[in-house]
């Protein structure tokens, strides 16, 4: 029963007794936690415990604690010890007393004299009486108390704080040397000296820093005073200036240096063959563009959006491109600057391009007179330079407003070319236009605008009209000059309206498909806009007349213009593109749709042929039109008409009043006949006198058409229908139109392209689907997911962690709660058990007292009894 | 009646003097007329009026026979029953009133041959004021009939005046389109419309017989277009309309039953449709054969013969005939043998260029669309149709292609002419036969679609697209071909123009310098500027 805890705390007494040193050694006492692994790197708190120890401290914490409050329980009135130091177990009863004392001692202390200044005692302040201070003698800072620094000496220290250690246990050897002389001085009295002392040290250097002070501004006045006097003389100032201009020079010359231009690493000097590569680089890189959008990729980076546009980009056209620096090069050995190395350029770009061109131009040149070519030369060069200006040069105003002086300049600087007179004679040529125009605001103040000029001049005054208002020049000119454009555009249809057309304006050389060009590329979307709504309102009105009258006339002369001009504006080869798509459209209907009544409709049928061919030449794009037409004009040169082997299609009709157009009516003509280009005119009116010159067009026709046939058949070559799509040309060439009728030239077309046709392979492979991707299979392994990084951070995110952490804390708290109430509730109930233990103990010990005393008694009343009897 | 002749050039004269007092004039006339028979001479100067050369003078005097003639018809003031001739009504044994009535009626008589010859007048407001004198003259008559009421056959219409006016209209020599359209607010009402009908059999019959047979283009036309502005109402108690109200034995009357109707709207039909007609009749007639003809003929089937001829014909007129024989296959229980070889060879490249290309390709899914087909058919349409396809413009393409995958989707089994994974990998030529009249024998099913591999070619961006897709197999559900029917190739120019410009617009980036010069110039080969 009561065994336990008195063999606990007999085990405590005898801990009690022992060191916490003898208990750590003490192999019972020590319990050691196995553990399983041992792991690098990790301390343990807990490898070693020592169970009794711990156990005891729990034991006297809860006696003093919960056996207290237990021992409180129903209790209404409690004992509260408030006296000083009662509850606590560190100090030590002597010296609680003692403090004790000591606070009496303070409480009747201060009660009695808190306010009460005692007349012998004087107010000080660092040691000096509060009257005396009251004169104010003395104004010095009180911030100079930093001097006051290497004071701690051993004493002061000592008298301070009692410290000092090992300093002070010398001194006090020496105070209890001298000890029977000073012992009347208390140790109160030893710092008050000390402090004394140090005031008075202090004061002392207070005076004689004011004194420095007086001393020094003393001497600051007469130095002022004489100060003046020195400046006068300047007896080095003569030798400064001796020196000065020495020095501006060098130093200017220093400067200038400094900020001279330094020679820029300027990119190296290209040779011809590095000019030309760079060239065909960019337009392999074009090429390439064009191709993807052929393929019609999704257009999404064409390359006009792969342009790097600068935050600084006004977006008015004004283009820094490689074209518009001005690089310096070399020429066979000679520099290139300006116009010529531009000139150079342009030579070397077409030399790139083609050499054909070149040829051709070279041609061109050669038809114009020698002085109209000097002149046009000369013309040129400066179209181009002014060009080069408008687009490189924000100063073009300026330049447009004193441009002779600048052509002075010009022809000064051209050496090669100063040809006096024909200067002169330029001069002379141009003195009537003027170099700036206004934009025009609408059509017919274009129209204005150009009136009554030679084609060359018109060209000059678009030029300028252009230059005069670029659009980095002013906000409106922008919108100017895509409104130019449409009027441009407009100025052409109307040229090729009239009778008899005026086409050659057009194209003279540098013209205005230059400059529509120019325009075009300036501003891509007005352009766009532009030729959409030509082509949408020609198509609109095509369309309108096919339904009310079945059938519509060929499109006139300038809706040809356009489509060449679209043509040559915008690239024809794209998948899908916002204006040549339409204008392919307008062609295959104009095709399909315009029936062929005369030679005149031939003529624009054949035009369109030729647009239709030069519109898919690049991308091989298959137009059925085109073949129809073809086959079907082939069909009209056929003489006999019966048992036909093929089938025309629409708007040609197997026979009819229309069908024998092309029919020679004497084929005697064939001899006298040669090629020459049809003038495009003939598609509006063809006046031909005799038969003779009837049948030299329908040869003409004859001859173009089977030229386009032979285009066609290289362009289609590939196709897999090939062979279907050319039988019916086939049949007509090989079975109804005998070579024999014709004159050599189409003798030798005819049988090119009947060879072309028959050597394109008939026989293909079957068509099969594309292989799709087999979809794989689903997958019902386990999914490894790799563990980099080990520990119980199972959470991924923080806050996941955090949580994870907070829980865990929460678990281990909960489980010690619960651990020390079930601690606290077992110690209950030994205290308890005890009490009763005790209570019966005392009552059993009552009792057999007792029973004892009531024993003795009956014992001694017996032995008197017996005592009597006996 | 001299005297009267006198005024009557008088009263001539007066009228080219001034137009607004002959007028008033011939107000006044016609009331002094209807005042009192003394004056019933004065309608000797109305008739003169109406044959006068101002189009205003002859609209007046038309709308004063009208009153004038409609109020005597009224008042029953004209001679009534046989009429005998002027002189003998003149000699004959008559009372005085009988004398006026037999005058009256005379007057009458002439006034209604000139209007009927103001018919043929070449004004058009003459014409037509004529005809409503005419009709309210018919109407007059049909309320106050001019014969003996005992002649009950035809119970009381004026069926003369009707035929000669029907006879005015199908005129051979002009085309009288505009009256007939003015004509149809007449047709609306029952009993005009089934006499109508039965005087065009009854003219076209005499005129086409007087012909023998041969053709005349106004005079058909005329009448095509008076026989394609009648239709007749669908239900019988949609027959309420009519000019002449019959008293008695109402319900007996022919006029009032539909099946009279549709007899003789069939009647009429066939005897036109039995001579030859031209072929742009004969397209117009197909046209609306199918909505407007067969469903008011009380025996459709009697139509075969005409549209097995026309289909036989070849061409637009086969197609167009495909649409009527359809309703006969589809509601009449028409066996038509070789129909779908026939349609095969109504496959020729025309019919991508032809008008009537939507209402064909309609048809031709509809008949296609039976999922009981051999195999071979299917085919051949999809292999006809694909080679077609190498000469249609760009909008047939946008229809056929769909088409033709449909084809495929609804007889999987003809998937092999898009995906034919053969063992030996060799090429090999297309063994189709294009010139095979006879689907079975064309080996369409041993070929394949190469055509379509060509048309990824086309220039077209959406039937280039569209044709990329026979690269993978085909989606299970089939393309409305019905939306791209009609498309121009104006719409289709829009998908491009109108297309928001969210993206830069691509540019040429080879410098034009001249309208004949650069790249792939081949106009400026052919074509100088001059």
């Amino acid at each position: 029963m009561g065994k336990a805890p008195k063999k606990r705390s007999m085990a405590d007494k005898v801990r009690k007794t022992k060191t916490s040193t003898e208990i750590k050694n003490n192999p019972f006492e020590v319990k050691i936690n196995r553990k399983k692994f041992d792991i690098l790197g990790r301390k343990s708190k807990h490898d070693v415990g020592l169970p009794g120890v711990s156990r005891s401290k729990a034991i006297n914490k809860r006696k003093e604690t919960l056996l207290k409050e237990y021992k409180q329980k129903n209790k209404s009135s409690k004992f509260i010890d408030r006296r000083f130091g009662e509850y606590d177990t560190k100090m030590a009863p002597e010296d609680k007393i003692l403090k004790r004392f000591a606070m009496e001692r303070q409480r009747n202390h201060d009660k009695k004299d808190v306010y009460n200044l005692n007349e012998e005692e004087e107010l000080t302040h660092y040691g000096q009486s509060l009257a005396e201070m009251e004169k104010f003698n003395d104004l010095v800072n009180s911030d100079d108390e930093s001097e006051e620094k290497g004071l701690l000496s051993a004493e002061l220290t000592a008298s301070h704080f009692g410290g000092g250690g090992l300093l002070r246990k010398k001194s006090l050897g020496e105070q209890q040397e001298g000890e029977g002389s000073h012992r009347a001085k208390s140790r109160q009295e030893l710092i008050e000296e000390l402090i004394q002392k140090s005031k008075l040290e202090k004061r002392e250097r207070q005076v004689q820093k004011e004194e420095a002070q007086e001393l020094t501004e003393k001497l600051d006045q007469e130095w002022k005073s004489i100060q003046a006097l020195m400046v006068k003389k300047t007896p080095k100032g003569e030798r400064v200036e001796e020196e000065k201009p020495k020095l501006e020079q060098y130093d200017m010359m220093v400067r200038e240096l400094g900020f001279e231009m330094k020679a820029q690493p300027s990119e190296k000097l290209k040779t011809p063959e590095e000019l030309a590569r760079e060239e065909r680089e960019k337009l392999q890189k074009l090429e390439a563009d064009r191709l993807r959008r052929m393929m019609g990729d999704e257009v999404g980076e064409s390359s006009q959006s792969q342009i790097h546009m600068s935050a600084d980009d006004l977006n008015d056209g004004f283009i820094l491109d490689t074209d518009d620096k001005k690089t310096l090069s070399y020429q066979d050995g000679k520099w290139n600057i300006g116009e010529e190395s531009e000139e150079d350029k342009g030579e070397d770009e077409e030399e790139g391009q083609s050499g054909e061109e070149e040829e051709s131009e070279a041609e061109e040149e050669d038809e114009d007179g020698d002085e109209e070519e000097e002149e046009e030369e000369e013309e040129e060069q400066e179209g181009s330079s002014e060009e080069e200006d408008g687009h490189s040069d924000l100063e073009s105003e300026q330049e447009s407003e004193d441009e002779e002086e600048k052509q002075d300049e010009k022809a000064s600087a051209k050496p090669s070319l100063s040809k006096e007179e024909i200067k002169a004679q330029q001069e002379a040529a141009k003195a009537e236009l003027p170099y700036t125009f206004t934009a025009p605001e609408n059509y017919s103040d274009l129209k204005d605008l150009l009136h009554g000029h030679t084609p060359d001049n018109q060209r000059l005054i678009v030029a300028r009209t252009q230059k005069s208002n670029h659009a980095s020049l002013a906000v409106g000119n922008k919108l100017k000059l895509q409104k130019l454009f449409v009027f441009l555009l407009e100025y052409i249809g109307e040229l090729a309206t009239r009778s008899p057309p005026e086409l050659t304006t057009i194209d003279n050389s540098r013209n205005e498909t230059l400059e529509l060009y120019t325009l075009c590329q300036m501003f891509p979307e007005a352009a766009c806009k532009a030729m959409q709504s030509i082509l949408g309102d020609a198509g609109h009105s095509m369309e309108e007349v096919l339904e009310v009258k079945g059938h519509v006339a060929f499109p006139a002369l300038d809706m040809l213009i356009y489509l060449k001009v679209t043509a040559l504006l915008f690239p024809t080869s794209d998948f899908r593109h916002p204006v040549t798509t339409p204008a392919l459209l307008y062609i295959s209907q104009a095709l399909t749709k315009c029936p062929v009544r005369s030679l005149q409709d031939l003529t624009s049928g054949l035009a369109l042929c030729c647009l239709a061919v030069e519109y898919v030449s690049f991308s091989k794009r298959f137009l059925p039109e085109l073949i129809n037409f073809l086959a079907g004009t082939l069909h009209l040169a056929v003489q006999d008409k019966t048992a036909l082997g093929y089938t025309v299609v629409l708007p040609f009709r197997p026979s009819g009043k229309c069908s024998d157009l092309l029919v020679l009516s004497d084929s005697e003509s064939c001899q006298s006949w040669s090629k020459k280009s049809l003038p495009l005119s003939a598609t509006q009116r063809l006046e031909l006198k005799n038969e003779l010159g009837r049948d030299h067009h329908r040869l003409m026709c004859l001859s173009t058409c089977l030229d386009l046939v032979k285009r066609c058949c290289l362009l289609y070559k590939d196709l897999t229908s090939f062979a279907c799509i050319f039988q019916p040309i086939r049949s007509l060439l090989s079975k109804h139109l005998s070579a024999q009728t014709l004159p050599e030239l189409l003798q030798e077309l005819h049988s090119e392209i009947l060879e072309t046709i028959s050597s394109a392979p008939v026989t293909h492979s079957r068509l099969v689907l594309e292989r799709k991707k087999p979809i794989p299979l689903k997958l019902l392994t386990p999914k490894i997911v790799e563990v980099l990084d080990y520990g119980k951070k199972r959470g991924s995110t923080r806050e996941e962690r955090e949580k994870e952490r907070l829980q865990h804390k929460y678990k281990k708290e909960f489980k010690g709660a619960l651990r020390e109430i079930r601690k606290d509730t077992r110690f209950l109930a030994r205290e308890k058990l005890n009490e009763v233990m005790n209570r019966d103990s005392e009552r059993k010990r009552k009792v057999r007292e007792l029973f004892g005393s009531l024993a003795t008694q009956e014992g001694e009343w017996k032995a008197l009894k017996r005592r009597k009897r006996k | 009646m001299a005297p009267a002749k006198k005024r009557n050039v008088s009263s001539a004269k007066t009228t080219e003097q001034s137009v607004k007092t002959a007028k008033i004039d011939l107000n006044t006339k016609v009331e002094s007329i209807l005042e009192s028979r003394k004056n019933a001479n004065d309608v000797f100067d109305i008739l003169e009026i109406l044959q006068s050369a101002k189009e205003k003078d002859v609209v007046n005097a038309v709308n004063a026979c009208s009153k004038l003639f409609c109020t005597l018809l009224e008042k029953k003031e004209l001679f009534l029953g046989k009429l005998p001739g002027e002189e003998e009504a003149l000699s004959g044994g008559y009372s005085a009133e009988e004398k006026y009535r037999m005058f009256m009626r005379h007057r009458y008589n002439s006034c209604v041959e000139m209007l009927l010859e103001h018919l043929s007048h070449e004004l058009h407001g003459v014409k037509e004021s004529a005809l409503c004198c005419l009709m309210k003259f018919a109407a007059g008559e049909g309320q106050h009939p001019l014969e003996d009421l005992d002649w009950s056959e035809h119970y009381s219409f004026p069926r003369e005046l009707i035929q000669a006016v029907v006879k005015r209209l199908l005129s051979k020599t002009t085309d009288n389109s505009l009256m007939i359209s003015r004509f149809q607010e007449f047709l609306e009402m029952e009993d005009v419309r089934y006499y109508v009908m039965s005087s065009i059999r009854e003219n076209v019959g005499k005129v086409m017989d007087k012909n023998k047979g041969a053709l005349d283009p106004i005079y058909q036309n005329n009448v095509f277009t008076l026989m394609s502005n009648i239709s007749v109402p669908s239900q019988e108690s949609e027959l309420t309309n009519f000019m002449v109200k019959q008293e008695a034995k109402h319900d007996d009357w022919k006029v009032a039953k539909l099946n009279e109707h549709k007899r003789v709207f069939e009647r009429m039909w066939l005897g036109f449709l039995k001579y030859k007609l031209p072929s742009n009749m004969y397209k117009k007639i197909l046209v609306i054969l199918h909505d407007c003809i067969l469903p008011h003929m009380s025996k459709p089937t009697l139509m075969i013969d005409f549209l097995t001829a026309a289909y036989e014909v070849g061409g637009a007129i086969s197609l167009l005939a495909l649409n009527g024989l359809f309703v006969l296959i589809h509601q009449h229980n028409l066996d038509y043998p070789d129909f779908y070889k026939k349609l095969y060879n109504l496959l020729e490249p025309s019919v991508f260029h032809v008008k009537y290309r939507a209402r064909f390709f309609h048809l031709a899914n509809l008949f296609l669309s039976s999922s009981h087909l051999p195999v071979y058919l299917v085919a051949a349409f999809a292999k006809r149709l694909a080679r077609l396809a190498l000469t249609a413009p760009p909008t047939a393409l946008v229809i056929v292609l769909p088409f033709i995958y449909n084809l495929i989707r609804r007889h999987p089994s003809c998937r092999v002419l898009i995906h034919k994974p053969s063992t030996e990998d060799e090429p090999l030529e297309d063994p189709y036969l294009m010139d095979e009249e006879d689907p079975a024998k064309c080996r369409a099913l041993e070929s394949s679609l190469w055509e379509i591999k060509t048309l990824q070619k086309h220039y077209h961006p959406d039937v280039a697209k569209a044709a990329m897709s026979i690269n993978t197999p085909l989606s299970e559900k089939e393309d409305d071909i019905s939306e791209v029917l009609e498309i121009t190739t104006y719409e289709l120019m829009e998908r491009d123009l109108k297309q928001s410009q969210t993206k830069s617009v691509p540019l040429e980036f080879e410098t034009a310098t001249q309208l004949l010069k650069g790249g792939a110039n081949v106009l400026g080969q052919h074509f100088c500027l001059d």
